[in-house]
Protein backbone atom coordinates (compact mmCIF):
# COMPACT_ATOMS: atom_id res chain seq x y z
CA UNK A 1 0.00 0.00 0.00
CA UNK A 2 1.24 3.47 -0.68
CA UNK A 3 0.15 6.47 0.00
CA UNK A 4 1.32 10.10 -1.92
CA UNK A 5 0.19 13.48 -0.44
CA UNK A 6 1.29 16.41 -2.58
CA UNK A 7 0.99 19.60 -0.05
CA UNK A 8 1.49 23.34 -1.46
CA UNK A 9 1.48 25.29 1.61
CA UNK A 10 1.20 28.77 0.07
CA UNK A 11 -0.47 28.87 -3.44
CA UNK A 12 1.27 31.22 -5.37
CA UNK A 13 0.77 33.95 -8.46
CA UNK A 14 -3.60 33.63 -6.81
CA UNK A 15 -4.70 36.70 -4.51
CA UNK A 16 -4.76 36.06 -0.67
CA UNK A 17 -3.92 33.22 1.32
CA UNK A 18 -4.81 29.85 0.43
CA UNK A 19 -3.45 25.86 0.24
CA UNK A 20 -3.90 22.98 -1.25
CA UNK A 21 -3.91 19.41 0.10
CA UNK A 22 -3.92 16.35 -2.35
CA UNK A 23 -3.91 12.71 -0.96
CA UNK A 24 -3.25 9.52 -3.26
CA UNK A 25 -3.51 6.20 -1.74
CA UNK A 26 -2.59 3.15 -4.18
CA UNK A 27 -2.99 4.67 -7.07
CA UNK A 28 -6.43 6.64 -6.68
CA UNK A 29 -7.19 9.95 -5.87
CA UNK A 30 -8.83 10.05 -2.15
CA UNK A 31 -9.39 13.66 -1.14
CA UNK A 32 -8.58 16.81 -3.00
CA UNK A 33 -9.09 19.68 -0.63
CA UNK A 34 -8.42 23.64 -1.07
CA UNK A 35 -8.00 24.95 2.28
CA UNK A 36 -8.32 28.65 2.48
CA UNK A 37 -7.13 30.52 5.46
CA UNK A 38 -6.92 34.15 4.75
CA UNK A 39 -8.18 35.81 7.70
CA UNK A 40 -12.15 36.70 8.13
CA UNK A 41 -13.32 39.73 6.97
CA UNK A 42 -16.25 40.67 8.31
CA UNK A 43 -17.89 42.76 5.72
CA UNK A 44 -21.61 41.55 6.08
CA UNK A 45 -21.70 42.43 9.32
CA UNK A 46 -20.12 45.83 9.20
CA UNK A 47 -22.41 47.18 7.01
CA UNK A 48 -25.28 46.41 9.05
CA UNK A 49 -26.34 49.65 10.58
CA UNK A 50 -24.22 51.97 8.21
CA UNK A 51 -26.27 54.28 5.38
CA UNK A 52 -27.29 52.95 1.86
CA UNK A 53 -24.90 55.36 0.13
CA UNK A 54 -22.11 53.52 1.83
CA UNK A 55 -22.42 50.36 0.49
CA UNK A 56 -20.78 51.06 -2.86
CA UNK A 57 -17.59 52.73 -0.68
CA UNK A 58 -17.43 50.02 1.83
CA UNK A 59 -17.55 46.86 -0.60
CA UNK A 60 -15.03 48.33 -3.14
CA UNK A 61 -12.65 47.66 0.00
CA UNK A 62 -13.13 43.89 -0.42
CA UNK A 63 -10.83 43.22 -3.40
CA UNK A 64 -8.12 45.84 -4.69
CA UNK A 65 -8.35 44.05 -8.28
CA UNK A 66 -12.11 44.27 -8.88
CA UNK A 67 -13.43 47.29 -6.85
CA UNK A 68 -15.23 48.55 -9.65
CA UNK A 69 -17.72 44.83 -9.69
CA UNK A 70 -18.17 45.53 -5.73
CA UNK A 71 -19.28 48.92 -6.26
CA UNK A 72 -21.43 47.66 -9.41
CA UNK A 73 -23.12 45.11 -8.06
CA UNK A 74 -23.46 47.50 -5.12
CA UNK A 75 -25.24 50.43 -6.16
CA UNK A 76 -27.69 48.08 -8.51
CA UNK A 77 -28.56 46.12 -5.85
CA UNK A 78 -29.40 49.69 -3.74
CA UNK A 79 -31.15 50.87 -6.21
CA UNK A 80 -33.19 47.77 -7.11
CA UNK A 81 -34.27 48.30 -3.63
CA UNK A 82 -35.53 51.75 -3.60
CA UNK A 83 -37.32 51.20 -6.92
CA UNK A 84 -35.08 53.19 -9.21
CA UNK A 85 -33.15 52.13 -12.51
CA UNK A 86 -30.44 54.10 -13.98
CA UNK A 87 -29.96 53.82 -17.41
CA UNK A 88 -28.88 56.39 -20.54
CA UNK A 89 -25.31 57.47 -20.47
CA UNK A 90 -25.21 57.26 -16.81
CA UNK A 91 -25.39 53.42 -17.66
CA UNK A 92 -22.96 53.50 -20.29
CA UNK A 93 -20.41 55.33 -18.18
CA UNK A 94 -21.05 52.01 -15.99
CA UNK A 95 -20.08 49.84 -18.47
CA UNK A 96 -17.49 52.12 -19.25
CA UNK A 97 -15.69 51.45 -15.78
CA UNK A 98 -16.39 47.63 -15.90
CA UNK A 99 -14.66 47.62 -19.14
CA UNK A 100 -11.71 49.49 -17.50
CA UNK A 101 -11.36 46.62 -14.81
CA UNK A 102 -11.63 43.58 -16.60
CA UNK A 103 -8.65 45.01 -18.89
CA UNK A 104 -6.70 45.48 -16.11
CA UNK A 105 -7.81 42.53 -14.27
CA UNK A 106 -7.51 40.07 -17.71
CA UNK A 107 -3.71 41.66 -18.55
CA UNK A 108 -2.65 41.21 -15.11
CA UNK A 109 -3.23 37.58 -14.39
CA UNK A 110 -3.04 36.75 -18.67
CA UNK A 111 0.83 38.45 -18.77
CA UNK A 112 2.07 38.24 -15.02
CA UNK A 113 0.41 35.11 -13.25
CA UNK A 114 -0.94 32.87 -16.19
CA UNK A 115 1.87 33.26 -18.93
CA UNK A 116 4.46 31.72 -16.74
CA UNK A 117 2.73 28.44 -16.30
CA UNK A 118 2.84 27.75 -20.59
CA UNK A 119 6.23 28.67 -20.80
CA UNK A 120 7.81 26.85 -18.32
CA UNK A 121 8.62 29.56 -15.42
CA UNK A 122 8.46 30.10 -12.26
CA UNK A 123 6.99 33.66 -12.01
CA UNK A 124 6.91 36.95 -14.33
CA UNK A 125 10.46 38.40 -13.91
CA UNK A 126 11.85 35.23 -15.41
CA UNK A 127 9.09 34.91 -18.08
CA UNK A 128 10.23 39.45 -18.78
CA UNK A 129 14.13 38.30 -19.41
CA UNK A 130 13.35 36.39 -22.36
CA UNK A 131 10.05 37.54 -23.63
CA UNK A 132 10.71 41.32 -22.29
CA UNK A 133 7.77 42.91 -25.69
CA UNK A 134 5.52 40.19 -24.54
CA UNK A 135 5.60 40.84 -21.19
CA UNK A 136 5.62 44.95 -21.86
CA UNK A 137 2.59 44.49 -23.86
CA UNK A 138 1.33 43.00 -20.83
CA UNK A 139 1.66 46.10 -18.63
CA UNK A 140 1.08 48.44 -21.36
CA UNK A 141 -2.49 46.78 -21.45
CA UNK A 142 -2.72 46.38 -18.39
CA UNK A 143 -2.39 50.35 -17.76
CA UNK A 144 -5.08 51.24 -20.36
CA UNK A 145 -7.44 49.56 -17.94
CA UNK A 146 -6.43 51.67 -15.18
CA UNK A 147 -6.78 54.27 -17.01
CA UNK A 148 -9.88 54.06 -17.76
CA UNK A 149 -10.64 53.22 -13.96
CA UNK A 150 -8.56 56.32 -12.75
CA UNK A 151 -10.82 58.93 -15.43
CA UNK A 152 -14.61 57.58 -14.51
CA UNK A 153 -13.98 56.02 -11.33
CA UNK A 154 -11.60 58.80 -9.79
CA UNK A 155 -8.53 56.62 -9.19
CA UNK A 156 -7.14 53.67 -9.96
CA UNK A 157 -7.33 51.37 -7.36
CA UNK A 158 -10.55 51.67 -4.85
CA UNK A 159 -12.48 54.39 -7.19
CA UNK A 160 -14.29 56.95 -5.43
CA UNK A 161 -16.15 58.64 -7.80
CA UNK A 162 -19.35 55.97 -8.21
CA UNK A 163 -22.29 56.67 -5.80
CA UNK A 164 -25.86 55.11 -5.64
CA UNK A 165 -27.74 56.95 -8.45
CA UNK A 166 -25.00 57.32 -11.00
CA UNK A 167 -21.50 58.99 -9.93
CA UNK A 168 -20.45 62.31 -8.40
CA UNK A 169 -18.38 63.74 -11.34
CA UNK A 170 -19.33 62.73 -14.98
CA UNK A 171 -16.32 63.18 -17.72
CA UNK A 172 -17.11 65.73 -20.41
CA UNK A 173 -16.56 63.99 -23.87
CA UNK A 174 -13.58 65.43 -24.62
CA UNK A 175 -11.94 64.26 -21.57
CA UNK A 176 -12.34 61.04 -23.18
CA UNK A 177 -10.82 61.90 -26.22
CA UNK A 178 -7.40 60.99 -25.11
CA UNK A 179 -8.35 57.52 -23.40
CA UNK A 180 -9.85 56.80 -27.39
CA UNK A 181 -6.45 56.97 -28.45
CA UNK A 182 -4.82 54.65 -25.70
CA UNK A 183 -7.56 52.26 -26.55
CA UNK A 184 -7.25 52.31 -30.06
CA UNK A 185 -3.45 51.13 -29.37
CA UNK A 186 -4.97 49.11 -26.64
CA UNK A 187 -7.71 46.79 -28.76
CA UNK A 188 -4.36 46.07 -31.12
CA UNK A 189 -2.66 44.98 -27.99
CA UNK A 190 -5.60 42.41 -27.04
CA UNK A 191 -5.77 40.89 -31.00
CA UNK A 192 -1.82 40.37 -30.37
CA UNK A 193 -2.84 38.77 -27.10
CA UNK A 194 -5.51 36.49 -28.51
CA UNK A 195 -3.00 35.40 -31.40
CA UNK A 196 -0.05 35.04 -28.43
CA UNK A 197 -2.56 32.95 -25.87
CA UNK A 198 -3.43 30.86 -28.97
CA UNK A 199 0.07 29.73 -29.36
CA UNK A 200 0.62 28.20 -25.80
CA UNK A 201 0.60 24.73 -25.36
CA UNK A 202 -2.67 23.43 -23.60
CA UNK A 203 -3.36 19.84 -22.00
CA UNK A 204 -6.58 17.92 -23.06
CA UNK A 205 -8.51 19.03 -20.65
CA UNK A 206 -12.01 19.20 -21.83
CA UNK A 207 -14.70 19.00 -18.44
CA UNK A 208 -18.48 18.64 -18.34
CA UNK A 209 -19.43 21.57 -16.07
CA UNK A 210 -22.48 23.57 -15.48
CA UNK A 211 -21.64 27.21 -16.82
CA UNK A 212 -23.21 29.81 -14.80
CA UNK A 213 -23.49 33.50 -16.15
CA UNK A 214 -25.53 36.56 -17.07
CA UNK A 215 -27.25 37.03 -19.77
CA UNK A 216 -28.46 40.03 -21.71
CA UNK A 217 -31.03 40.30 -24.66
CA UNK A 218 -28.61 42.29 -26.37
CA UNK A 219 -24.89 42.67 -24.80
CA UNK A 220 -22.48 40.88 -23.98
CA UNK A 221 -23.09 41.29 -19.89
CA UNK A 222 -21.52 43.04 -17.35
CA UNK A 223 -24.50 45.28 -15.01
CA UNK A 224 -27.66 43.71 -15.79
CA UNK A 225 -29.02 40.46 -17.26
CA UNK A 226 -30.71 36.90 -16.38
CA UNK A 227 -28.26 34.23 -14.63
CA UNK A 228 -28.66 31.86 -16.87
CA UNK A 229 -26.26 28.32 -16.81
CA UNK A 230 -25.94 25.46 -19.36
CA UNK A 231 -28.12 23.58 -17.32
CA UNK A 232 -31.10 25.59 -18.47
CA UNK A 233 -31.14 27.75 -15.26
CA UNK A 234 -32.93 31.12 -16.29
CA UNK A 235 -33.90 33.10 -13.04
CA UNK A 236 -33.50 36.76 -12.19
CA UNK A 237 -31.34 37.94 -9.93
CA UNK A 238 -33.57 38.43 -7.04
CA UNK A 239 -34.21 34.77 -7.10
CA UNK A 240 -30.50 33.58 -6.53
CA UNK A 241 -31.13 32.40 -2.91
CA UNK A 242 -33.82 30.46 -4.07
CA UNK A 243 -31.60 28.50 -6.41
CA UNK A 244 -27.76 28.42 -4.92
CA UNK A 245 -26.86 27.94 -1.35
CA UNK A 246 -23.74 28.11 0.84
CA UNK A 247 -21.56 25.61 2.56
CA UNK A 248 -19.60 25.97 5.26
CA UNK A 249 -16.43 23.16 4.88
CA UNK A 250 -14.05 23.59 8.02
CA UNK A 251 -11.20 23.66 6.00
CA UNK A 252 -11.80 26.98 4.91
CA UNK A 253 -12.98 30.36 5.97
CA UNK A 254 -14.59 30.81 2.72
CA UNK A 255 -17.84 29.12 2.06
CA UNK A 256 -18.17 26.98 -0.62
CA UNK A 257 -21.08 27.72 -3.01
CA UNK A 258 -23.64 24.74 -4.83
CA UNK A 259 -26.56 24.69 -6.85
CA UNK A 260 -29.30 23.41 -4.62
CA UNK A 261 -29.50 20.44 -5.79
CA UNK A 262 -26.76 19.72 -8.64
CA UNK A 263 -23.71 20.52 -7.07
CA UNK A 264 -20.95 22.69 -8.16
CA UNK A 265 -20.97 25.06 -11.11
CA UNK A 266 -18.64 27.28 -13.32
CA UNK A 267 -18.44 31.10 -13.13
CA UNK A 268 -15.91 33.32 -15.01
CA UNK A 269 -14.36 34.04 -18.52
CA UNK A 270 -14.82 30.69 -20.08
CA UNK A 271 -19.02 29.86 -18.57
CA UNK A 272 -19.83 34.17 -19.77
CA UNK A 273 -18.07 33.21 -23.02
CA UNK A 274 -19.74 29.76 -24.07
CA UNK A 275 -22.83 31.53 -22.97
CA UNK A 276 -22.68 34.73 -24.11
CA UNK A 277 -20.49 34.23 -27.06
CA UNK A 278 -23.12 35.96 -29.98
CA UNK A 279 -23.18 38.79 -27.61
CA UNK A 280 -19.37 39.18 -28.29
CA UNK A 281 -17.98 42.04 -30.82
CA UNK A 282 -17.79 41.13 -34.07
CA UNK A 283 -14.17 41.70 -33.88
CA UNK A 284 -13.60 39.64 -30.65
CA UNK A 285 -15.30 36.92 -32.50
CA UNK A 286 -13.08 36.67 -35.49
CA UNK A 287 -10.22 36.75 -32.89
CA UNK A 288 -11.75 33.84 -30.95
CA UNK A 289 -12.33 31.57 -34.78
CA UNK A 290 -8.86 32.51 -35.68
CA UNK A 291 -7.34 31.26 -32.03
CA UNK A 292 -9.34 27.90 -32.73
CA UNK A 293 -12.31 28.42 -30.32
CA UNK A 294 -15.79 27.37 -31.05
CA UNK A 295 -18.85 29.08 -29.25
CA UNK A 296 -17.93 27.23 -26.58
CA UNK A 297 -15.06 26.18 -24.53
CA UNK A 298 -14.81 23.98 -21.96
CA UNK A 299 -10.85 22.86 -21.30
CA UNK A 300 -10.01 25.51 -18.34
CA UNK A 301 -6.20 25.56 -19.42
CA UNK A 302 -7.88 27.90 -22.30
CA UNK A 303 -9.16 30.27 -20.41
CA UNK A 304 -6.08 32.21 -21.23
CA UNK A 305 -7.39 32.84 -24.60
CA UNK A 306 -11.12 33.27 -23.39
CA UNK A 307 -9.50 36.09 -21.28
CA UNK A 308 -7.79 37.35 -24.14
CA UNK A 309 -11.26 37.41 -26.12
CA UNK A 310 -12.57 38.94 -23.73
CA UNK A 311 -9.86 41.68 -22.97
CA UNK A 312 -10.82 42.43 -27.14
CA UNK A 313 -14.26 42.88 -26.33
CA UNK A 314 -13.95 45.23 -23.54
CA UNK A 315 -11.45 47.32 -25.63
CA UNK A 316 -14.22 47.23 -28.01
CA UNK A 317 -16.71 48.20 -25.96
CA UNK A 318 -14.98 50.97 -24.56
CA UNK A 319 -14.23 52.38 -27.81
CA UNK A 320 -17.85 52.53 -28.38
CA UNK A 321 -19.04 53.79 -25.38
CA UNK A 322 -16.76 56.26 -25.97
CA UNK A 323 -17.78 57.30 -29.56
CA UNK A 324 -21.64 57.16 -28.46
CA UNK A 325 -20.93 59.42 -25.41
CA UNK A 326 -23.10 62.40 -24.52
CA UNK A 327 -21.73 63.96 -21.24
CA UNK A 328 -25.14 64.08 -18.87
CA UNK A 329 -27.61 66.43 -17.62
CA UNK A 330 -26.76 65.68 -13.96
CA UNK A 331 -23.74 63.70 -12.95
CA UNK A 332 -26.68 61.28 -10.99
CA UNK A 333 -30.35 60.60 -10.56
CA UNK A 334 -31.87 61.20 -7.42
CA UNK A 335 -32.31 57.85 -5.12
CA UNK A 336 -35.07 57.89 -2.36
CA UNK A 337 -34.79 55.31 0.06
CA UNK A 338 -37.75 53.24 1.16
CA UNK A 339 -38.11 49.65 3.34
CA UNK A 340 -37.09 47.03 1.00
CA UNK A 341 -34.55 44.31 -0.15
CA UNK A 342 -32.66 45.11 -2.97
CA UNK A 343 -31.06 42.13 -5.15
CA UNK A 344 -28.18 42.49 -7.95
CA UNK A 345 -25.92 40.35 -9.95
CA UNK A 346 -23.15 41.86 -12.35
CA UNK A 347 -20.36 40.27 -13.62
CA UNK A 348 -16.68 40.45 -11.68
CA UNK A 349 -13.50 39.39 -13.96
CA UNK A 350 -13.71 36.58 -12.30
CA UNK A 351 -17.47 35.67 -12.27
CA UNK A 352 -21.34 36.68 -11.12
CA UNK A 353 -20.84 38.76 -8.11
CA UNK A 354 -24.20 38.36 -6.03
CA UNK A 355 -25.14 41.34 -3.51
CA UNK A 356 -28.48 41.33 -1.85
CA UNK A 357 -29.44 44.43 0.87
CA UNK A 358 -32.58 44.96 3.08
CA UNK A 359 -32.89 48.85 4.25
CA UNK A 360 -35.56 50.44 6.04
CA UNK A 361 -37.57 53.46 5.66
CA UNK A 362 -34.52 56.02 6.09
CA UNK A 363 -31.81 53.87 3.93
CA UNK A 364 -30.07 52.14 7.03
CA UNK A 365 -28.67 48.52 5.66
CA UNK A 366 -30.71 45.85 8.04
CA UNK A 367 -28.97 42.89 6.85
CA UNK A 368 -26.47 42.11 3.38
CA UNK A 369 -25.19 39.21 1.73
CA UNK A 370 -22.05 39.29 -0.52
CA UNK A 371 -21.10 36.29 -2.75
CA UNK A 372 -18.19 36.67 -4.93
CA UNK A 373 -17.12 34.32 -7.49
CA UNK A 374 -13.85 33.07 -6.20
CA UNK A 375 -16.03 31.29 -3.46
CA UNK A 376 -18.64 29.98 -6.05
CA UNK A 377 -15.38 28.24 -8.07
CA UNK A 378 -13.88 26.58 -5.16
CA UNK A 379 -15.58 23.22 -5.54
CA UNK A 380 -15.13 23.42 -8.91
CA UNK A 381 -11.66 24.23 -8.53
CA UNK A 382 -11.61 20.67 -6.23
CA UNK A 383 -13.34 18.63 -8.81
CA UNK A 384 -10.57 19.94 -11.83
CA UNK A 385 -7.72 19.18 -9.68
CA UNK A 386 -8.97 15.81 -8.61
CA UNK A 387 -9.37 15.06 -12.25
CA UNK A 388 -5.98 16.56 -13.09
CA UNK A 389 -4.24 14.23 -10.41
CA UNK A 390 -6.04 11.21 -11.48
CA UNK A 391 -4.95 11.64 -15.04
CA UNK A 392 -1.26 12.46 -14.27
CA UNK A 393 -0.74 10.12 -11.21
CA UNK A 394 2.15 8.76 -13.00
CA UNK A 395 4.20 12.04 -13.40
CA UNK A 396 7.00 13.07 -10.21
CA UNK A 397 5.61 14.74 -7.68
CA UNK A 398 7.06 18.28 -8.61
CA UNK A 399 5.81 18.23 -11.81
CA UNK A 400 2.32 17.14 -10.57
CA UNK A 401 2.56 19.75 -7.89
CA UNK A 402 2.99 22.49 -10.59
CA UNK A 403 0.05 21.13 -12.61
CA UNK A 404 -2.24 20.94 -9.40
CA UNK A 405 -0.99 24.64 -8.74
CA UNK A 406 -1.75 25.45 -12.85
CA UNK A 407 -5.04 23.95 -12.73
CA UNK A 408 -5.97 26.09 -9.42
CA UNK A 409 -4.73 29.37 -11.75
CA UNK A 410 -6.56 28.59 -14.31
CA UNK A 411 -9.87 30.21 -11.89
CA UNK A 412 -7.51 33.39 -11.61
CA UNK A 413 -9.07 32.85 -7.74
CA UNK A 414 -8.94 35.47 -5.28
CA UNK A 415 -9.06 34.06 -2.29
CA UNK A 416 -9.11 37.47 -0.59
CA UNK A 417 -13.06 38.23 -1.83
CA UNK A 418 -14.21 34.88 -1.39
CA UNK A 419 -13.61 34.88 2.63
CA UNK A 420 -16.36 35.43 5.05
CA UNK A 421 -16.65 34.29 7.96
CA UNK A 422 -19.35 32.16 9.93
CA UNK A 423 -21.80 33.18 13.21
CA UNK A 424 -20.25 30.87 15.66
CA UNK A 425 -22.62 28.50 17.29
CA UNK A 426 -21.12 26.53 20.13
CA UNK A 427 -22.80 23.97 21.54
CA UNK A 428 -21.28 22.66 24.97
CA UNK A 429 -23.73 19.80 25.40
CA UNK B 1 -0.79 85.99 -26.11
CA UNK B 2 1.99 84.09 -25.90
CA UNK B 3 1.64 80.82 -24.53
CA UNK B 4 3.75 79.93 -21.07
CA UNK B 5 6.61 78.02 -21.19
CA UNK B 6 6.36 74.04 -20.07
CA UNK B 7 7.52 74.22 -16.61
CA UNK B 8 11.24 72.22 -16.53
CA UNK B 9 10.82 68.23 -16.06
CA UNK B 10 11.17 67.45 -12.46
CA UNK B 11 14.92 66.65 -11.74
CA UNK B 12 14.02 63.67 -9.06
CA UNK B 13 10.63 61.38 -8.09
CA UNK B 14 10.02 60.57 -5.12
CA UNK B 15 7.54 57.78 -4.11
CA UNK B 16 6.25 56.93 -0.68
CA UNK B 17 5.26 53.48 -0.90
CA UNK B 18 2.64 51.91 2.40
CA UNK B 19 -0.65 51.81 4.15
CA UNK B 20 -1.22 54.27 6.58
CA UNK B 21 -3.88 51.95 8.07
CA UNK B 22 -1.64 49.57 8.83
CA UNK B 23 0.65 50.90 11.57
CA UNK B 24 4.22 50.90 10.54
CA UNK B 25 3.83 50.04 6.75
CA UNK B 26 2.83 54.46 6.65
CA UNK B 27 6.05 55.21 7.41
CA UNK B 28 7.03 55.47 3.69
CA UNK B 29 4.29 57.72 2.90
CA UNK B 30 5.09 59.90 6.23
CA UNK B 31 8.22 60.67 5.08
CA UNK B 32 7.35 61.44 1.12
CA UNK B 33 5.22 63.93 2.88
CA UNK B 34 8.09 65.36 4.77
CA UNK B 35 9.85 65.50 1.86
CA UNK B 36 6.71 67.60 -0.29
CA UNK B 37 6.14 69.77 2.76
CA UNK B 38 10.29 70.73 2.29
CA UNK B 39 9.39 72.33 -1.51
CA UNK B 40 12.42 71.16 -3.18
CA UNK B 41 12.06 72.84 -6.79
CA UNK B 42 12.39 70.24 -9.64
CA UNK B 43 11.16 67.01 -6.93
CA UNK B 44 7.71 65.10 -7.80
CA UNK B 45 6.57 63.59 -4.62
CA UNK B 46 4.29 60.73 -5.05
CA UNK B 47 2.22 58.66 -2.55
CA UNK B 48 1.68 54.98 -3.74
CA UNK B 49 -0.81 52.82 -1.44
CA UNK B 50 -0.88 50.22 -4.05
CA UNK B 51 0.38 48.80 -7.11
CA UNK B 52 3.62 49.38 -7.58
CA UNK B 53 3.70 47.64 -10.35
CA UNK B 54 2.26 51.01 -12.34
CA UNK B 55 5.74 52.44 -10.95
CA UNK B 56 7.09 51.68 -14.19
CA UNK B 57 5.09 53.98 -16.03
CA UNK B 58 6.17 56.85 -14.43
CA UNK B 59 10.02 55.94 -14.22
CA UNK B 60 10.61 57.00 -17.46
CA UNK B 61 9.63 60.86 -16.52
CA UNK B 62 12.24 60.89 -14.52
CA UNK B 63 16.44 60.24 -14.55
CA UNK B 64 16.37 59.68 -10.26
CA UNK B 65 14.19 58.01 -8.41
CA UNK B 66 14.08 57.57 -4.91
CA UNK B 67 11.31 55.05 -3.29
CA UNK B 68 10.88 55.15 0.85
CA UNK B 69 8.96 52.17 1.96
CA UNK B 70 8.66 49.88 5.35
CA UNK B 71 10.27 46.54 5.61
CA UNK B 72 10.63 43.82 7.48
CA UNK B 73 13.64 41.65 8.38
CA UNK B 74 15.29 40.77 11.92
CA UNK B 75 16.46 44.00 12.55
CA UNK B 76 16.00 45.72 15.68
CA UNK B 77 12.63 48.49 14.93
CA UNK B 78 13.08 51.89 13.15
CA UNK B 79 16.28 50.79 11.46
CA UNK B 80 17.21 52.91 8.26
CA UNK B 81 18.14 51.00 5.05
CA UNK B 82 19.36 52.95 2.20
CA UNK B 83 19.77 50.65 -0.73
CA UNK B 84 21.57 51.67 -4.72
CA UNK B 85 18.80 49.26 -6.89
CA UNK B 86 21.22 49.68 -9.63
CA UNK B 87 23.78 48.35 -8.14
CA UNK B 88 22.70 45.46 -6.54
CA UNK B 89 19.56 43.13 -6.32
CA UNK B 90 16.80 44.04 -3.36
CA UNK B 91 16.69 42.04 -0.16
CA UNK B 92 13.03 40.24 0.08
CA UNK B 93 12.52 42.01 3.15
CA UNK B 94 9.77 44.44 1.52
CA UNK B 95 6.31 44.15 2.91
CA UNK B 96 3.59 43.37 0.11
CA UNK B 97 1.09 45.60 0.69
CA UNK B 98 -1.99 44.89 -1.21
CA UNK B 99 -2.03 41.63 -2.12
CA UNK B 100 -0.31 38.67 -4.29
CA UNK B 101 -2.21 40.55 -7.40
CA UNK B 102 -0.10 43.72 -7.32
CA UNK B 103 3.08 43.74 -7.46
CA UNK B 104 5.51 44.46 -4.89
CA UNK B 105 8.44 46.37 -4.48
CA UNK B 106 11.01 44.20 -4.63
CA UNK B 107 9.38 42.29 -7.68
CA UNK B 108 8.84 46.00 -9.14
CA UNK B 109 12.58 46.45 -9.16
CA UNK B 110 13.28 43.27 -10.62
CA UNK B 111 10.55 43.00 -13.53
CA UNK B 112 12.20 46.73 -14.42
CA UNK B 113 15.69 45.80 -14.72
CA UNK B 114 14.49 42.33 -16.88
CA UNK B 115 12.75 44.92 -18.82
CA UNK B 116 15.76 47.07 -18.88
CA UNK B 117 13.28 49.67 -17.67
CA UNK B 118 15.41 50.58 -14.74
CA UNK B 119 15.82 54.71 -14.08
CA UNK B 120 19.67 55.91 -14.46
CA UNK B 121 19.58 56.08 -10.50
CA UNK B 122 17.09 54.22 -8.41
CA UNK B 123 18.13 54.65 -4.70
CA UNK B 124 15.30 52.74 -2.20
CA UNK B 125 14.82 54.33 1.46
CA UNK B 126 13.65 52.02 3.89
CA UNK B 127 12.72 51.93 7.56
CA UNK B 128 12.57 48.47 9.65
CA UNK B 129 8.58 48.39 10.53
CA UNK B 130 7.44 46.41 13.91
CA UNK B 131 3.89 46.27 14.26
CA UNK B 132 1.93 45.75 10.83
CA UNK B 133 -1.16 45.48 12.10
CA UNK B 134 -4.22 47.43 11.55
CA UNK B 135 -4.23 50.93 12.81
CA UNK B 136 -2.94 53.86 12.36
CA UNK B 137 -0.75 54.44 15.55
CA UNK B 138 3.15 54.05 14.68
CA UNK B 139 5.81 52.16 16.48
CA UNK B 140 8.28 54.95 18.71
CA UNK B 141 11.27 53.52 16.55
CA UNK B 142 9.59 53.75 13.24
CA UNK B 143 8.04 57.71 14.03
CA UNK B 144 11.50 58.56 15.34
CA UNK B 145 12.97 57.09 12.11
CA UNK B 146 11.02 58.81 9.45
CA UNK B 147 12.43 62.34 10.09
CA UNK B 148 15.88 61.24 9.96
CA UNK B 149 15.12 59.42 6.54
CA UNK B 150 13.50 62.53 5.93
CA UNK B 151 16.37 64.91 6.57
CA UNK B 152 18.75 61.81 4.92
CA UNK B 153 16.58 62.45 1.45
CA UNK B 154 16.05 66.32 0.88
CA UNK B 155 20.10 66.57 1.83
CA UNK B 156 20.71 64.19 -1.17
CA UNK B 157 17.73 65.62 -3.19
CA UNK B 158 19.38 69.07 -2.75
CA UNK B 159 23.00 67.87 -3.59
CA UNK B 160 21.14 66.55 -6.53
CA UNK B 161 18.75 69.92 -7.61
CA UNK B 162 22.25 71.77 -6.93
CA UNK B 163 24.28 69.86 -9.38
CA UNK B 164 21.38 69.31 -12.03
CA UNK B 165 21.26 73.57 -11.94
CA UNK B 166 24.93 73.87 -12.24
CA UNK B 167 25.19 71.14 -15.12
Amino acid sequence: MTTKTIKVNYLARVEGEGSLYVRVKDGEVEDVALKIFEPPRFFEALLRGRAYTEAPDITARICGICPVAYQMSAVHAIEAACGTAVGGPLRALRRLLYCGEWIESHALHIYLLHAPDFLGYPDSIKLARDYPDVVKRGLQLKKAGNEIVSLVGGREIHPINVRVGGFYRVPARRELAPLAEKLRWAREAARETVRFAATLPFPDFEQEYEFVALRHPDEYPFNEGQIVSSGGLNIAPAEYEEYFEEEHVERSTALHSVLKGRGAYFVGPMARYSLNFDRLSSGAQDAAREAGLGPQCRNPFQSIVVRSVETLYACDEALRIIEEYEMPDAPAVPVTPRAGVGHACTEAPRGILYHRYAIDDDGTILSAKIVPPSSQNQKTIEKDVFQVVARNIGLPTDALTLRCEQSIRNYDPCISCSTHFLRLEMDRG
Amino acid sequence: MSRAPAPPPATALVVGIGNEYRSDDGAGLLVARRVRAAGLGRVEVREEGGDVGDLLASWSRSDSVFLVDSVRSDSSPGTIYRFDARAAQLPSIFVPHVSSHSVGLAEAVELAQALDELPPRLIVYAIEGADFSSGTRLSAAVQAAIPAVAERLIGELGALVTSGERS
